[in-house]
C-alpha cells in the first residue's frame, strides 16, 4: 500500500517535471492522414481527390477557453525551376520579350482553410507563415538578385494564375470542415496533368490568430504502366528510343504497303 | 477513349487524334505529300505542345514517305544516284536543323519561329500553287495548248560544275543545287516538323528539271531518310519525341493516305495544284492571324528543369 502510494507520487512528480519542461504550445498534438500515400497515375487517370483527416488532441493542459479552431492545410508537390514569359507586340506581332525565372518553386500547390486567411491570423502572422498564395514564397531571380516580390507583380501574378488556370495551384478557404470542434477533414484535388514525385502536406493549427502547433505529412504521385515506361526511356536512352521510333515507323509504312498493295 | 501522351504529357482522345491522322493522311494521299504542314499545326491546334508536335510528326511522315517510296521502287521511279546526292545534302541540313530548333527553344523563341516560318513558307508556296494552278485552269478553259518546255541548258543552275549524270532520270546535272536543295529540305523539315515535299518538288520539276516519272518517289527516299534522321536526333538531344503519339498518327495517316490516293486520281491536276494552293495558303494565314491578334494571355510558362 504504501509502497504503491510513494510510486504514484514519483509518477505525478515524473509527469509534472515533464509538463515544466514541455513549452505550453504543446497542449494541443495533430494527427493527420491522407486517404492514399502513394497515388498511381494509370493511362486513363484523369484526375483524382485526395482526403486529408486529422484530430486536434488536446491534454489537461490546454487552456479551457480553447473550443474552437483554424487550421491551414498547405500541399506542396516536388520542386522545379520556371520561366514565365511575356508577349509583347513589336514590328506588328506579338513575340516573346521580358522574362522572369521562378527558382525551386513547388508544381503543385495548394492552400486550405476553414475561413478567409485574413480572418483567421493577422497580416505580419499570414505572411510569415506563408498563408495565402499572396504570401507564399516564390523565389524569382531579377537579373543577379535573387528575391521574391510583391503579390501583385505582374509575372509572379501572371505565374500563380497560370498555375491556377490548370488546377496546380489552388486555394480555398472553405475547403476545411471541421465535423467535430476537434476532428477536421478537406478534400486534396489532383487534377489530370499533376506532377509525379512527393508531396508534402502541412497542417497549421491556428487559435486567435496565433500559430499553436503543427504537423505535416506526406504522399506520393507514381505514373505506372506503360507511358511511364515509355517517358523514362525516352530521357533516360534517347538513342535507343529513337531507333526503336524509328524503326517503328518504318514497320508501319512497310505493313501499310503490303496490306494496301494494288499492282 | 482517353489516352494519355507520355511525352506530349496531356491527355488525348484516341479518335480524334486517329481521325485527324485519317485526314491529313486522305489529303497527302490526294496530292501525294507528306502532310507534316497540315499535321503538325492540328497538333498545336488540339494543344500539343508545338516542340513536341513537330518532333513527334517527324516520324509520321517517316512512316508514311516509307510506305510511298516502297510503292515507287516497285514501279523503279525512284532515282538512286539523285536520291544519295541530295541525302548527303539533307543530313546535314537536318543536323542543322534540330541545332537551330535546340537553341531556339532554350532562348523561347521556338514557337514563335514555328509559326514565322509557316506563315512565309506556306502562304509564299501555296500563294504561287495556287496562282498556277488557276493561270493553268483560265490556259485550258480558253483552249490555249499547254506547253511544258523542258529545254537544256536553262540558266545558271545548269552551268555549274562538278556535273553527274544521273542515269534513271536521264539528266546531267552539277551536284552543287542538289546538294543545296537537300540541306534546304532537311533544315526546313527539321525545324518545321514538315517532310517538305510540297517544296521539294516544284523545285526538283521547274529548277532541277528532273523529269516527273521520277521526281515524287525520288522526293520520298529524300523525306524518309531525313526525317527518319530527324526522328533520331529529336530523340537523343531534345527527348521530345511522343512515340505513342506517333504510332496514332502513323496508323491513321497510312489508311487515309490509301483513300485519298483514290480520289486523287479522279480530279485533274490543275485542279488538284489550285486545291492544294489554297489549302496550303490557309494554314499559314491561319498561323499569320494567330501572330497578329493579340493573344488571350500574354504570359507562358515553362518548366526548365531542376526538380527537387
Amino acid at each position: 500500500m504504501t509502497v504503491r502510494a510513494s510510486l504514484a507520487v514519483v509518477a505525478a512528480v515524473l509527469g509534472l517535471g515533464a509538463a515544466v519542461v514541455a513549452p505550453p504550445a504543446q497542449a494541443e498534438r495533430l494527427i493527420a492522414s491522407v486517404s492514399n500515400h502513394r497515388v498511381t497515375v494509370t493511362p486513363n487517370y484523369s484526375g483524382e481527390e485526395l482526403v486529408l483527416f486529422g484530430s486536434v488532441e488536446k491534454d489537461k493542459f490546454t487552456p479551457a477557453n480553447r473550443t474552437s479552431y483554424d487550421l491551414v492545410v498547405t500541399v506542396s508537390g516536388p520542386r522545379a525551376d520556371m520561366v514565365t514569359r511575356r508577349k509583347e507586340r513589336k514590328f506588328g506581332i506579338w513575340i516573346n520579350t521580358d522574362y522572369r525565372q521562378f527558382l525551386q518553386v513547388p508544381s503543385y500547390l495548394a492552400l486550405f482553410a476553414n475561413r478567409p486567411f485574413d480572418a483567421i491570423a493577422p497580416p505580419e502572422v499570414e505572411r510569415r507563415q506563408q498563408l495565402g498564395l499572396n504570401n507564399v514564397l516564390l523565389t524569382q531571380r531579377v537579373g543577379p538578385d535573387y528575391a521574391d516580390v510583391v503579390p501583385n507583380d505582374a509575372f509572379r501574378s501572371a505565374f500563380v494564375r497560370l498555375r491556377s488556370e490548370h488546377g496546380l495551384y489552388r486555394e480555398d478557404t472553405s475547403a476545411v470542415t471541421f465535423l467535430t470542434p476537434t476532428l477536421f477533414r478537406t478534400g486534396i484535388p489532383l487534377p489530370a496533368a499533376v506532377p509525379i514525385g512527393t508531396y508534402h502536406v502541412e497542417i497549421k493549427l491556428f487559435f486567435d490568430g496565433a500559430l499553436v502547433t503543427r504537423t505535416e505529412t506526406a504522399f506520393e504521385i507514381v505514373k505506372v504502366g506503360f507511358e511511364q515506361f515509355v517517358a523514362n526511356t525516352a530521357r533516360v536512352n534517347g538513342f535507343g528510343y529513337g531507333l526503336v521510333t524509328a524503326f517503328m515507323a518504318l514497320m508501319t509504312g512497310w505493313m501499310a504497303s503490303i496490306v494496301f498493295r494494288k499492282d | 477513349m482517353q489516352l494519355y501522351l507520355p511525352i506530349a504529357d496531356i491527355p488525348v482522345n484516341v479518335f480524334l487524334i486517329l481521325a485527324m491522322g485519317a485526314a491529313v493522311g486522305f489529303v497527302s494521299g490526294m496530292f501525294g505529300i507528306g502532310g507534316g504542314f497540315l499535321m503538325t499545326p492540328l497538333l498545336i491546334f488540339v494543344g500539343i505542345a508545338p516542340a513536341v508536335a513537330v518532333a513527334s510528326v517527324a516520324s509520321h511522315i517517316a512512316a508514311s514517305s516509307f510506305s510511298g517510296a516502297l510503292t515507287y521502287w516497285r514501279r523503279r521511279a525512284i532515282d538512286p544516284a539523285l536520291a544519295v546526292v541530295l541525302l548527303t545534302g539533307g543530313t546535314v541540313g537536318t543536323a542543322l536543323g534540330v541545332w537551330t530548333f535546340t537553341v531556339l527553344r532554350s532562348l523561347g523563341q521556338l514557337d514563335l519561329m514555328i509559326a514565322l516560318s509557316y506563315v512565309v513558307l506556306l502562304t509564299t508556296v501555296g500563294g504561287l500553287m495556287f496562282w498556277e494552278g488557276l493561270r493553268a485552269i483560265l490556259r485550258i478553259r480558253r483552249g490555249v495548248a499547254v506547253s511544258i518546255r523542258r529545254s537544256g541548258a536553262h540558266g545558271w543552275i545548269h552551268g555549274l560544275p562538278l556535273k553527274m549524270r544521273f542515269k534513271r532520270s536521264k539528266i546531267y546535272l552539277s551536284v552543287i543545287p542538289v546538294v543545296v536543295v537537300g540541306i534546304v529540305i532537311g533544315f526546313i523539315g527539321a525545324v518545321m516538323g514538315i517532310g517538305g515535299g510540297f517544296i521539294l518538288i516544284p523545285i526538283m520539276i521547274y529548277l532541277l528539271r528532273v523529269p516527273t516519272s521520277t521526281v515524287i518517289g525520288t522526293s520520298m527516299v529524300l523525306t524518309l531518310v531525313t526525317m527518319l534522321f530527324a526522328t533520331m536526333l529529336h530523340a537523343l538531344t531534345n527527348h521530345l519525341v511522343d512515340a505513342v503519339l506517333a504510332l496514332i498518327l502513323m496508323v491513321g495517316g497510312v489508311t487515309g493516305a490509301q483513300f485519298g490516293a483514290r480520289a486523287g486520281q479522279k480530279i485533274r491536276g490543275e485542279h488538284l495544284r489550285l486545291l492544294l494552293g489554297l489549302l496550303i495558303l490557309a494554314v499559314g494565314i491561319r498561323f499569320a492571324i494567330e501572330l497578329v491578334i493579340r493573344p488571350d494571355d500574354l504570359f507562358t510558362i515553362r518548366e526548365t528543369g531542376g526538380g527537387g
